[in-house]
């Protein structure tokens, strides 16, 4: 499908044929597009489709097996990163690349000046930002240190940064993540002023109303295929879903909850903050028995203090910490275990499993000490297996078997293994962080069912997400966490996703208070 | 240039880059006697006969291999765990420490004084490495370092020993320990032949960390502790406790190391009784891959060396520093073939 009036504009990007395998895989499969001056294109597809890989194969940090990309008309030649940057493309990448202990200034400026110019010339420069800023609605002080910026902040830096070096192409990975829904708006109106003075936009996300908002021309990736281009104002998110997944999706729609006991008290509880990771001030949460409560929030406002808490990684700093009405002392993850805690981890790969082990080993990671695992000492190999092999098969874990390497597995293979060990060992208060990040959406559907049916069994549910289309879909009962703090419970459907947003920023925590 | 990793690699690649790796060394091995002058299918020849051509021969390098199982072994052992012991020269000179002040100073008979001549050095070799370990687990400090130079403090500390109190009286004045009494020595293990029960019990201790490692609750957490912490950790394994009791294990291990070449071999303590044992061990449990039964089989083939460039340097003129050298190349060229069978070279 080629758009007439793209076609008629300046083409300033032309990717033909990119090919790219990793051994058996093929994560870019002949893909070409291009993109015109002053549009904003919509890079759509799930994890694992090939978006990133393509674009790192545009920036020229890797090389194409085949294929070709332009820029302004002229090939770029492949595996220079510099080469990109210099004809006119700047990326935004996920994971920000700033010196924290650098101001904004020096960080816009970092690898742009000689190494044998004496000075920075930062009179010039600064004036040359504080236009920039102003052009383009991107208002942060050029004398803040980094370290000191909210994470909206610094993600303008990185816009700012590209912008400086004359990008003409500006390649957003994932942009909105780290965002609040306002902060998101006040991005996009960035975006929409940089198309207007002709600047153009890669926007990748996997978020429909996003790309529904924000782009011009979307195109969808499925298994490093492109399998899509359609112009925004003609089609719909539905359209847009069932392409990306190749297949009519149905969300999860729970029951209602019939919530009992509170099973985990948290009364007053403060923990320590670690590097630039907020702890917990002073919150109070109840956990009741039947019930999933979502905590919602944008990303690195105390997510992590409070899912190291209920693991057992970290102890209360001031507060109470009661389970079944008693108070908890000598906690670690072993106690938390031991009271009955099922834990998804955020990052299943450093957290919640051992690359290296086989599935065998990984499967009893919790349970090695027990029997039929191990007695006084001996581990119990074919008992280990045995369970393990329940276990894959029960929850449909697809993998060379019980004795490969978890290395091997799909993100979402590795998944239902943790979930597998943690529903068999029948947890009476689960906590998932995180638990569908990453996955295709067969295995979040199958994921977030299991632990809905978990919730109707009766266990109470501990769901923090910084996706909140997850949490309205699955929780009972919501609280908005910012900056180590929380909201008061919202009941389902009591709140809009704008009225969240404004807790998720920071905002009504002082009357509430 | 990039490194990627690789998810499954072919057998082909796991067994063909270590066997490329022993060419490589031999090649250069090879060159390095030609540029000594002499022919180097020769010198080789001289080397595998100086090491196992005749049971003189054969029983030297068995002998050699002995104290290098031990330190291949506490290198492995903590290895696995990621816990840098590269202190096993002062694990196994406390270790020989103790075996001699037990030996000579308690008057015991022989039945009692020999396991308590190893238990005493398996205890004081942990205690050195105890000291590094809680260091590192309560207030991070980096073990390569502390393990490092207790070396040298050990070192220093036997030498004042044999200088001071436990100088021989009837030494002529030489720095050595007094001589353990006749009974309180390991026994041949074939009489007449020169080897003694320390190389049977090297071979015991081999099997046993084996399986410690494969079959034991304690062996699993020090393998899980090892790859990932984090994950240990979160699992609720207690790391810092998992790393205090592999550290004990690997010092015990290097310190029979000591015991086994005082009690079976020396005879007495002097301040040259390791030849580098403690750190030779760290290549021989490189070569295994930190394999507890590997560790047997890359001493052998370590002492093998040592003992055939030994003979051959009298009949050949080649240096023994050959050895050396052929031990490094080896060791590096290991390291390179592990990297490349987990990694492929990419360009761009």
């Amino acid at each position: 499908m080629t758009l007439q009036d793209t076609a008629r504009d300046e083409t300033v990007l032309r990717l033909s044929g990119i090919t790219k395998r990793f051994g058996a895989l093929t994560a870019n499969d002949a893909i070409s597009f291009s993109l015109a001056k002053g549009e904003v294109v919509a890079l759509l597809g799930e994890n694992g489709a090939g978006k990133t890989t393509l674009m790192n194969i545009l920036f020229g940090h890797y090389t194409a097996d085949a294929g070709e990309v332009e820029v302004f008309g002229q090939a770029l030649p492949p595996g220079q990163p510099g080469a990109a940057l210099a004809a006119g493309v700047g990326m935004v990448h996920q994971h920000f690349t700033l010196a924290d202990n650098m101001t904004v200034l020096e960080n816009v400026l970092l690898g742009t000046g000689s190494l044998w110019s004496p000075g920075l010339g930062k009179p010039a420069a600064r004036r040359r930002l504080q236009a920039l800023s102003e052009d383009f609605g991107l208002r942060v002080d050029p004398d803040a240190r980094v370290a000191e910026l909210s994470v909206g902040e610094r993600q303008r830096v990185e816009i700012l940064k590209a912008l400086y070096r004359d990008a003409r192409v500006l390649i957003l990975d994932e942009p909105t993540a780290v965002l609040t829904p306002q902060e998101a708006d006040a991005l996009f109106l960035t975006l929409r002023r940089m198309v207007a003075q002709g600047l153009s936009v890669i926007f990748i996300s996997h978020k429909l109303h996003e790309v529904m908002a924000i782009s011009s021309r979307v195109l969808v990736l499925r298994h490093g295929k492109l399998v899509g281009e359609v112009a925004t104002h003609d089609t719909d998110r539905h359209q847009l879903a069932t392409l990306m997944v190749g297949a009519e999706i149905t969300a999860p729609a729970p029951a209602e909850a019939r919530p009992g006991a509170v099973l985990m008290r948290l009364a007053g509880l403060s923990t320590t903050p670690q590097g630039n990771r907020p702890g917990l001030r002073g919150i109070d949460l109840d956990i009741k028995a039947g019930q999933i409560l979502g905590v919602a929030g944008v990303s690195g406002n105390g997510q992590g203090a409070l899912a190291d808490l209920v693991s057992g990684v970290t102890s209360p700093s001031e507060g109470r910490l009661e389970i079944a009405g008693d108070r908890v002392e000598g906690w670690n993850p072993r106690a938390a275990l031991a009271a009955g805690i099922g834990r998804i981890p955020e990052d299943r790969h450093r957290t919640g499993t051992v690359a290296d082990f086989t599935l065998t080993e990984n499967a009893v990671l919790e349970s090695y000490r027990d029997a039929p695992n191990a007695r006084a000492g001996w581990m119990n190999w074919s008992a280990a297996r045995r369970t393990t092999e329940a276990l894959i098969a029960k929850y449909d874990v697809r993998c060379p078997g019980s004795e490969a390497r978890i290395r091997l597995l799909s993100g979402g293979n590795m998944q239902k293994l943790i979930l597998g060990r943690v529903l068999e060992a029948a947890p009476r208060i689960i906590l998932a962080n995180q638990p569908v990040r990453g996955l295709d959406i067969g295995a979040v559907t199958y994921v977030q069912e299991q632990l809905i049916a978990a919730r109707d069994a009766g266990a109470a549910v501990l769901l923090i997400s910084e996706d909140l289309d997850e949490i309205l879909t699955l929780s009972d009962v919501i609280r908005v966490i910012s900056d180590g703090r929380l909201s008061p419970e919202f009941a389902r459907g009591e709140k809009t996703p704008a009225e969240l947003g404004q807790w998720m920023a920071g905002q009504g925590f002082d009357h509430a208070a | 240039m990039r490194l990627d990793p690789i998810a499954a690699p072919t057998p082909a690649r796991t067994l063909g880059l270590p066997a490329l790796a022993i060419l490589a060394t031999i090649a250069l091995a090879a060159a390095l006697a030609a540029i000594a002058g002499a022919n180097p299918l020769e010198t080789f020849g001289l080397i595998v006969k100086g090491a196992v051509g005749s049971k003189f021969a054969t029983l030297e390098t068995l002998n050699r291999a002995t104290p290098l199982i031990f330190t291949g072994l506490a290198v492995a052992t903590a290895f696995r765990a990621r816990l840098w012991n590269i202190g096993a020269e002062a694990q196994l000179y406390a270790g020989a420490l103790m075996t001699v002040v037990i030996g000579t100073q308690l008057g015991l008979p022989g039945p009692l004084a020999l396991p308590l001549m190893a238990l005493g050095a398996i205890v004081a070799g942990a205690l050195v490495l105890l000291g590094p370990v809680l260091l590192k687990t309560r207030l991070g400090v980096d073990e390569v370092v502390t393990t490092l130079l207790l070396n040298f403090i050990m070192a220093l500390f036997i030498s004042y020993l044999l200088e001071g109190p436990l100088k021989d009286p009837m030494g002529m004045g030489w720095p050595k320990s007094p001589a353990l009494p006749r009974d309180a020595r390991l026994p041949r293990l074939v009489e007449g032949l020169r080897l003694h029960w320390g190389f049977a019990l090297a071979l015991i201790c081999a099997l046993g960390v084996w399986v410690m490692q494969t079959r034991t609750t304690l062996g699993y957490e020090i393998r899980a502790v090892g790859q990932n912490p984090q994950a240990a950790r979160f699992a609720g394994i207690p790391v810092g406790r998992v790393l205090i009791k592999t550290a004990l294990i690997s010092g015990g291990l290097a310190a029979l190391a000591g015991f086994s070449e005082v009690a079976g071999l020396k005879g007495n303590l002097t301040s040259d009784l390791s030849p580098d044992f403690g750190y030779t061990g760290i290549i021989v449990a490189m070569l295994a891959l930190l394999h507890p039964l590997g560790v047997v089989v890359s001493a052998l083939f370590v002492a093998g060396i040592f003992v055939g460039s030994d003979s051959m340097s009298r009949a050949a003129e080649v240096p023994t520093y050959i050895a050396d050298i052929l031990l490094a190349a080896a060791l590096l060229f290991m390291v390179l073939a592990i990297l490349l069978t987990r990694y492929r070279v990419v360009r761009g």
